[in-house]
C-alpha cells in the first residue's frame, strides 16, 4: 500500500469532527508550529518539501509564501481556494467532506507562518453542504481554542471564515477569486501587481488550494526533508488524483507522486481498469484544461518510456505528445467514446465560463462551440478543423488570466491525437446523427479519408 | 414585474446577516453581497426580482447596480421565477461520459418539459449546468442545494416521486449530500 499522508484516516468512524480528529493526531501542527517554531522556519520546511501548488500549475507553495510582502503595514491574507471547478476535479470537496479540520489545521498552521490573522476560504456556491461541515468545523476549533484569541495561550490569534461563491469557474484564478471575494464580478485582474503584493483589499494575500494547505500539516509534523523523501525529482509528496469516466472504480485516489500511469488505471488498488471489458481510447490526465492523449502516448511518453504520474513525466514531450499533471483530474475515455462529443462539452463548458473580459476567449470560446458543435451532429464543412486549429491558435496567450489557453489546449490537442474522428464526421454525416454513435459502430482508422 | 409585498428578512436571518458583516473589515461590507443574495434568493421565492437587489443593496449600503452586474454574472443566482424544485443536470464530459445525456432525456419525458422550462403548475424547472465537480459519482443533478449522485432512470423517478409533494421553495434552504 502506498503512503497515505492526507486521507490515512479517511475511513475512521467520525473523523469528520474535531473529538476524533484530534484523537488521531490532529492539530499536532498547529501546536508544533505555534509553540516550537517561528513563522520562517514554518516556511523553511515548506520551501525544504518542494511541495507545489496542487490547483493545478503546479508552482512551488514554498516560493510563493516567500514573495509575500512583509514590509507592508497593511494585514496580511491567506485565502484557501476551494472554487474547484475544473471539470474532472472533485478531490477538494472529497477532502473537505470527509476530513474538515484537516484543512483547518492547514489554514492556521499556514495563516500563522504567514502573519495572516483573518484568513478566508472561499468554497464554489454548488458545494453549500461542504460548507455547513467546514462551518460545524470552524466552530469546534473555535471552541477548543484553536482559533480565536491566543491560541492555545500563545499571542498568535487567528479568525477563520468560508465565503460561498455564485457558481463561477472563472473564480478559481486567483485573483477573480479576490474580485468575488470583495463582492464583484469574477473579473481576473491583471498582473502585476501579483497578490502577494496587493491581493485581496489591496493588502499582501497568499491564495493557496485546498490540498496545497492539507499538505502543510505532513509537512510541518515530519519536516519538509521527509515529505521531500516521497515522489520523484521534483514531483515530491503524495497526490490527491480523481479519478472518472468509463473506469471501474471512479473516485478520489492519494497517491504517490510517481506511480506509473498504467499501475493507477489498471490496478484494483486504484481505477481497477476499463468498465465493461473495454479498451480505453484516451485519458485526460489533469482535468480538462490539459491535452488530451490516446492510449498510446498516456502509458509511455514518444521516447518509449514509462509514462509516471508526476508533473514532470506527463508534461514529457511538451505538447507534441505530452500533457500536464494539473489539478489530478484524470478522465478516461473507453473505445466507445466520441472524441469530438466528449470536446463540445468541454468546449461549451469554456463558452459558458468565460468571463468575457479579453475578446479573443469571450468571442473564441463561442466560435469553437459553434464550430465543434455542427461537426459533432454531422454538420461539418471541409475547412472546419484547420478554422478550429485557426481560432485555438488566436485564444492561446492573447488573453489576461489561463481561461483562454485552457479553452484552447483541448481544442489543439483533440485535433493533433484524433484528426481522423474529425474528418469522419464530416464526411460521414448521416453516421454521426445518433450520439450513440461510435457505441453503434465503433471508430476504425481509415487513413487518408478527406484531403483538406 | 412589480413586487408589491414589503420585502425584508426575517429576524433570524437578519441575525445571520450581521454576523456575515463581522467577518470582513470595516468598509468592506460588500464582501457580503455574494452570501446575502444565496439568502435573499433562499427567502423570496427561489430568484432574485429587482426589489429583491434593491433591498440587499439597501442593506449594505451599496447602489443596486452593484447587485444586479453581480447577480448577473455568477450562474447560481435566478434572474427570472424558478419552480419550487430547481432541478440541474450536470451535463459535461466526465458526467456526459457516464450517461448524463439519457438522464437528461428521461427527466424531460417523465416531466414533460425540455431544459430550461417549467412544468405548467409551477413545481419543477429543469436546467443543465456546467461541472459541479461530481464526475467521480456521476451521473448527478442537484436539486436546490443537495446533491444527488450515481443516478438511473429508477432514482430520478423515485425523487420526482417524494419531489411532487413539495410546495415551496424549501429545498433552497437544505444543504445536504443525499445517498441514494
Amino acid at each position: 500500500m502506498a503512503r497515505k499522508l492526507l486521507l490515512q484516516h479517511e475511513n475512521v468512524p467520525g473523523i469528520n469532527t474535531f473529538e476524533v480528529y484530534r484523537k488521531n493526531g490532529g492539530y499536532a501542527s498547529v501546536e508544533k508550529a505555534l509553540k516550537s517554531m517561528t513563522p520562517d522556519e514554518v516556511m523553511e520546511e515548506v520551501k525544504k518539501s518542494g511541495l507545489r501548488g496542487r490547483g493545478g500549475a503546479g508552482f512551488p507553495a514554498g516560493m510563493k509564501w516567500s514573495f509575500l510582502d512583509r514590509k507592508s503595514e497593511k494585514p496580511r491574507y491567506l485565502v484557501c481556494n476551494a472554487d474547484e471547478s475544473e471539470p474532472g476535479t472533485f478531490k477538494d470537496r472529497y477532502l473537505m467532506e470527509k476530513i474538515p479540520h484537516l484543512l483547518i489545521e492547514g489554514m492556521i498552521t499556514s495563516s500563522y507562518s504567514l502573519g495572516a490573522n483573518t484568513s478566508y476560504i472561499y468554497v464554489r456556491g454548488e458545494y453549500m453542504y461542504v460548507i455547513s461541515i467546514l462551518e460545524k468545523a470552524i466552530e469546534e476549533a473555535y471552541a477548543a481554542g484553536f482559533l480565536g484569541k491566543n491560541i492555545l495561550g500563545t499571542s498568535y490569534s487567528l479568525d477563520l471564515y468560508v465565503q460561498p461563491g455564485g457558481g463561477a469557474y472563472i473564480c478559481g484564478e486567483e485573483t477573480a477569486l479576490l474580485e468575488s471575494l470583495e463582492g464583484k464580478r469574477g473579473n481576473p485582474r491583471l498582473k502585476p501587481p501579483f497578490p502577494a503584493i496587493a491581493g485581496l483589499y489591496a493588502s499582501p494575500t497568499v491564495v493557496n488550494n485546498v490540498e496545497t494547505i492539507a499538505a502543510v500539516v505532513p509537512i510541518v509534523n515530519q519536516g519538509g526533508d521527509e515529505y521531500a523523501k516521497i515522489g520523484v525529482g521534483k514531483s515530491t509528496g503524495t497526490k490527491l488524483i480523481s479519478a472518472s469516466g468509463h473506469i471501474n472504480k471512479p473516485g478520489v485516489y492519494e497517491i504517490e507522486l510517481g506511480l506509473p500511469v498504467e499501475e493507477f488505471i489498471y490496478s484494483e488498488e486504484y481505477c481497477g481498469g476499463i468498465w465493461k471489458g473495454r479498451k480505453m481510447k484516451a485519458v485526460v490526465a489533469g482535468g480538462s484544461s490539459v491535452p488530451i492523449l490516446p492510449t498510446d502516448l498516456i502509458l509511455k511518453t514518444a521516447k518509449g518510456e514509462q509514462r509516471l504520474m508526476t508533473y514532470e513525466s506527463l508534461s514529457d514531450g511538451g505538447f507534441v505528445s505530452g500533457t500536464m499533471l494539473g489539478s489530478g483530474g484524470f478522465i478516461v475515455l473507453d473505445e466507445t467514446a466520441c472524441i469530438v462529443q466528449h470536446l463540445h462539452t468541454f468546449a461549451r463548458f469554456y463558452h459558458h465560463e468565460s468571463c468575457g473580459q479579453c475578446s479573443p476567449c469571450r468571442e473564441g470560446t463561442g466560435w469553437m462551440e459553434k464550430v465543434i458543435h455542427r461537426i459533432e451532429h454531422g454538420h461539418g464543412h471541409q475547412g472546419d478543423i484547420d478554422l478550429l486549429v485557426d481560432v485555438a491558435k488566436k485564444i492561446e496567450g492573447n488573453t489576461i488570466c489561463p481561461l483562454g489557453d485552457a479553452a484552447a489546449w483541448p481544442v489543439a490537442s483533440a485535433i493533433r491525437h484524433f484528426r481522423e474522428e474529425f474528418e469522419y464526421h464530416i464526411k460521414y454525416p448521416e453516421k454521426v446523427k445518433n450520439p450513440k454513435h461510435f457505441e453503434l459502430e465503433p471508430f476504425v482508422s481509415e487513413k487518408s479519408l478527406v484531403t483538406a | 414585474m412589480t413586487d408589491t409585498k414589503t420585502i425584508e428578512f426575517s429576524a433570524t436571518t437578519k441575525a445571520l446577516v450581521d454576523r456575515i458583516l463581522k467577518r470582513y473589515p470595516e468598509g468592506r461590507q460588500k464582501s457580503a453581497l455574494l452570501p446575502l443574495l444565496h439568502l435573499a434568493q433562499a427567502e423570496f421565492g427561489g430568484w432574485l426580482s429587482v426589489p429583491t437587489m434593491d433591498y440587499v443593496a439597501s442593506v449594505l449600503n451599496i447602489k443596486p447596480i452593484e447587485v444586479y452586474e453581480v447577480a448577473s454574472f455568477y450562474t447560481m443566482y435566478n434572474l427570472n421565477p424558478v419552480g419550487k424544485c430547481l432541478i440541474e443536470v450536470c451535463r459535461t464530459g466526465p458526467c456526459m461520459l457516464r450517461g448524463a445525456n439519457d438522464i437528461i432525456e428521461h427527466i424531460e419525458n417523465k416531466l414533460g418539459i425540455k431544459e430550461g422550462e417549467t412544468t405548467a403548475d409551477g413545481k419543477f424547472t429543469l436546467k443543465t449546468v456546467e461541472c459541479l465537480g461530481s464526475c467521480g459519482t456521476a451521473p448527478m443533478l442537484q436539486c436546490g442545494a443537495d446533491y444527488y449522485e450515481n443516478l438511473t432512470n429508477e432514482k430520478v423517478d423515485k425523487l420526482i416521486e417524494k419531489w411532487n409533494s413539495i410546495n415551496d421553495h424549501s429545498t433552497y434552504m437544505r444543504s445536504n449530500r443525499v445517498e441514494l
